[in-house]
C-alpha cells in the first residue's frame, strides 16, 4: 500500500507547451486592447499637434493673445489667426451653463436621495436619463428655431431694465434680434450638462452614511439643516468633481453651441451678443477655413480645447476618486 | 430600550413639544424654502425635455412619410421634397462598423483591467485615462481622425466609423469592467479548479455571466454614437445618394439635421425636424432595449 504514493512524480501542474502559450497570448491580447486607450490619447495629441504646427509657428504667441481672426489677405497683409475671442467665448458659455445647471442638478440630486417618494423617484430618474439621451444636434435645432427667438422676448425687457446700470448693465447689452448669442448657447448647454452633474452628485449623496443623517435628525435638525450639516460637508469633494466634469462637457459641446451662438469673433462683456467658442468655430469654419494656414489654425483651436478639457477631466476624476475613497473609509 | 420606555408614564405631563410648531419661525421658513426650491429644480429639468419632445414629435410628425424616409437628399436644401434615405443608411452603416470595432476591443480591454491588471499601476493608469478619454470633446476626436486618416486617404464612411469607435471605446471599457466585477469569484475558482485555462475560464465562464450587462452598456454607447454630430461633420464629407460602402463620401442623420438647421428656408427646417424625429426614435429604441436588458440582468442578480 505504501508504494501507491509513487505516481505523484508524473503529475505535471506547471504550465508548459501549447496550453501555456495560449494563456500568454490571450493575456497579451487583452493587455494590447487595454493599452489602446493610452495609444489613442497619445496619437490624438501627436497628430493634431503636427497638423496645428504650421499655424502655431505662423501666429506664435499671438494665437492666444490676439482676438483677431481674419482668414483672408487684406491689401497684401497676410491672414491673422488669434483664438483669444474663442477661448473667451468658451469660458463665458460654460460659466453661464454652470450657473444655471449646478443649482438645478444639486436640487434634483437632493430630491432623489432625500425627498422623493419612491414612485416619483424612478420617474424623475427616467426623465433625467431621457434628457441625457437626446442628441446634442436636436437641442441645437430646438435652440435655433424655438428657444433663441423666445428668449429674445426675455432679453429685451432685461436689457431695458438693467442696461443703464453701471458695470452690471454692460453684461446685459443690446440683444441680437435672432437671439443667437452667449446666453442662449449657455442655456442650451446648461440643459445638456444637467444629467451628468446630477448623476454624479446623486452617487456622492448616496454614500453619506445613514447614521449621520439620522443623528442630525435625532438632534432635532429640520430636513434642510440635516442636508446642510450632514450631507453637504460629507460630499463636498465629490460635488466639486461633478461640477468639473460638467464644466469639461460644457467646454467641449460643439454642435448645439455652433447653432445657437451666432458666429461672431468679438470680445464683449455683453452676454446677449453673438460670439463663438473654440469648439463651435471648428465646426462652423472647417469646410471653408480661409487662406493657409487657416485649417491648421482651426486644428490648433482643437489642440487648445483638448489640452484644457484633459486637464479639467483629469483633475475632476482625481477629485472624485479621492472623495470616494475617503467616503468609503468613513462609511466602513 | 424597553426598560427605558416603562417609567415614561409619570413624565407625560411635561413631555416636550417635538412637532414642527416647536421650531422657530426662521428655521421653519428656511426648511420650507429649501424644500420648495428642490421641487422647483425638478420642474425646471422636466420642462426642457417635455418641450423638446413636444416640438420634435409635432413638427417632425408632420414631415415623416415613407417617401421622406427613403428618398434621396435634394441638392438644393431650399427646395421642398426629397428625403433623408442616404442619411439613415449612413448612420446605420457607420454606427454598425464602429460597434464591430469598439465592442470587441473594449470588452478585451475590460478583461485586462478586471482579470489581469486589477489594481496594478498600469491598470490604474488605463482606468483613469479611459475616464479622461470619455471627456475628450467629440470635435477633437473628429480632428484627430481628420489628421490621422482623412489627410492620407479621403473623407469617407470608414473615417466616420473610426471616429465613432474612438468615442465608444472608453465608454464600453468602463461599463464592461463594472459588469465583470459583478461576476462572483467562486465561478472563476470553480472553472480553474476543473483545470480550465485562464483564457477558457474568461471566455466560457466569466464572459457569458456578464454578457447581458455588457450588451446593455454597449447599446447605450451605440445610442450615443448614433446621435454624434461634431466629429462626423469633419470626416465623412457629403453625399446626396445612398452609399453602402465604407469608402467615398457618406452622410448621417445628425449631419443632415445640422445642415438643414442652418438654412433659413421652411423646406430645410421641416426636413431638419423630420430627421430629428427619425434620429430620436432610433436613439430612444436603442436606449430602451439597453435598459430592458439591464433590468432583466438586475433582477437575475438579486435572485
Amino acid at each position: 500500500m505504501t508504494q501507491s504514493f509513487e505516481p505523484a512524480g508524473k503529475l505535471r501542474l506547471r504550465a508548459r507547451g501549447f496550453g501555456a502559450a495560449s494563456d500568454r497570448s490571450f493575456s497579451a491580447l487583452s493587455l494590447g486592447a487595454g493599452c489602446l486607450v493610452l495609444a489613442i490619447l497619445a496619437l490624438i495629441l501627436i497628430t493634431t499637434l503636427r497638423e496645428a504646427w504650421p499655424a502655431l509657428t505662423y501666429s506664435g504667441l499671438t494665437f492666444i493673445t490676439s482676438s483677431k481672426w481674419v482668414p483672408l489677405e487684406v491689401n497684401g497683409a497676410g491672414p491673422v489667426y488669434g483664438a483669444l475671442a474663442f477661448a473667451y467665448g468658451t469660458a463665458v458659455v460654460s460659466l453661464i451653463a454652470l450657473i444655471f445647471a449646478v443649482p438645478v442638478s444639486i436640487g434634483i440630486a437632493l430630491f432623489l436621495t432625500e425627498l422623493a417618494p419612491k414612485r416619483l423617484r424612478s420617474t424623475v430618474v427616467t426623465i433625467i436619463d431621457l434628457l441625457a439621451s437626446v442628441p446634442s444636434v436636436v437641442f441645437g435645432l430646438w435652440g435655433i428655431i424655438v428657444i433663441g427667438p423666445a428668449l429674445v422676448k426675455i432679453y429685451n425687457p432685461v436689457h431695458d431694465a438693467v442696461g443703464g446700470v453701471p458695470v452690471i448693465g454692460k453684461l446685459f447689452g443690446e440683444p441680437v434680434s435672432s437671439g443667437r448669442g452667449f446666453m442662449t448657447a449657455g442655456v442650451i448647454v446648461a440643459i445638456m450638462i444637467i444629467p451628468i452633474i446630477t448623476s454624479i452628485t446623486r452617487e456622492v449623496y448616496a454614500t453619506v452614511p445613514e447614521s449621520e443623517k439620522h443623528a442630525a435628525l435625532a438632534l432635532g435638525a429640520t430636513r434642510w439643516e440635516m442636508i446642510r450639516g450632514a450631507v453637504f460637508p460629507h460630499s463636498f469633494g465629490g460635488m466639486v468633481g461633478a461640477i468639473m466634469l460638467g464644466l469639461g462637457r460644457a467646454m467641449g459641446e460643439t454642435i448645439a453651441v455652433a447653432l445657437t451662438i451666432g458666429a461672431a469673433t468679438q470680445l464683449t462683456p455683453n452676454l446677449f451678443a453673438s460670439g463663438n467658442t473654440l469648439a463651435s468655430v471648428i465646426a462652423l469654419n472647417f469646410g471653408d477655413p480661409g487662406v493657409p494656414p487657416g485649417r491648421s489654425a482651426l486644428i490648433a483651436c482643437g489642440v487648445l480645447l483638448f489640452a484644457i478639457t484633459i486637464v479639467i477631466n483629469y483633475g475632476a476624476r482625481v477629485v472624485v476618486r479621492r472623495a470616494e475613497i475617503r467616503m468609503r473609509g468613513a462609511a466602513a | 430600550m424597553t426598560s427605558l420606555a416603562e417609567p415614561a408614564a409619570p413624565r407625560e405631563a411635561v413631555a416636550p413639544e417635538l412637532g414642527r410648531r416647536a421650531l422657530s419661525g426662521r428655521r421653519r421658513v428656511t426648511d420650507l424654502v429649501a424644500t420648495v426650491l428642490i421641487w422647483i429644480a425638478v420642474v425646471i429639468a422636466v420642462i426642457p425635455i417635455a418641450l423638446v419632445m413636444y416640438y420634435v414629435i409635432v413638427k417632425g410628425g408632420r414631415v415623416i412619410s415613407w417617401e421622406f424616409l427613403t428618398a434621396r437628399i435634394p441638392r438644393q436644401l431650399a427646395n421642398p421634397g426629397g428625403g433623408i434615405g442616404p442619411a439613415i443608411v449612413g448612420t446605420v452603416l457607420m454606427t454598425g462598423v464602429a460597434s464591430l470595432l469598439s465592442i470587441p476591443l473594449g470588452v478585451l480591454g475590460a478583461i485586462y483591467l478586471n482579470e489581469y491588471g486589477k489594481q496594478g499601476t498600469l491598470a490604474r493608469t488605463i482606468r483613469l485615462m479611459a475616464d479622461v478619454m470619455t471627456g475628450v470633446p467629440s470635435i477633437v476626436m473628429g480632428l484627430f481622425i481628420y489628421a490621422a486618416v482623412v489627410l492620407s486617404t479621403e473623407q469617407s464612411g470608414l473615417a466616420g466609423a473610426l471616429a465613432l469607435a474612438c468615442l465608444m471605446l472608453p465608454v464600453i471599457i468602463r461599463s464592461s469592467e463594472e459588469m465583470f466585477k459583478l461576476v462572483p469569484d467562486e465561478l472563476r475558482q470553480a472553472s480553474l479548479a476543473l483545470g480550465a485555462r485562464k483564457w477558457r475560464t474568461i471566455l466560457t465562464v466569466v464572459l457569458p455571466a456578464a454578457i447581458s450587462g455588457i450588451a446593455s452598456g454597449a447599446l447605450l454607447a451605440i445610442a450615443r454614437a448614433a446621435g454624434e454630430t461634431a466629429s462626423i461633420v469633419l470626416v465623412v464629407g457629403l453625399t446626396q445618394r445612398v452609399n453602402w460602402h465604407l469608402s467615398g463620401s457618406n452622410t448621417a442623420l445628425p449631419v443632415q439635421i445640422y445642415r438643414n438647421a442652418t438654412e433659413p428656408f421652411q423646406a430645410a427646417t421641416d426636413r431638419a425636424w423630420g430627421a430629428a424625429l427619425t434620429l430620436v426614435v432610433i436613439v430612444m429604441i436603442t436606449t430602451l432595449i439597453g435598459r430592458l436588458i439591464a433590468s432583466r440582468f438586475a433582477t437575475k442578480e438579486r435572485e
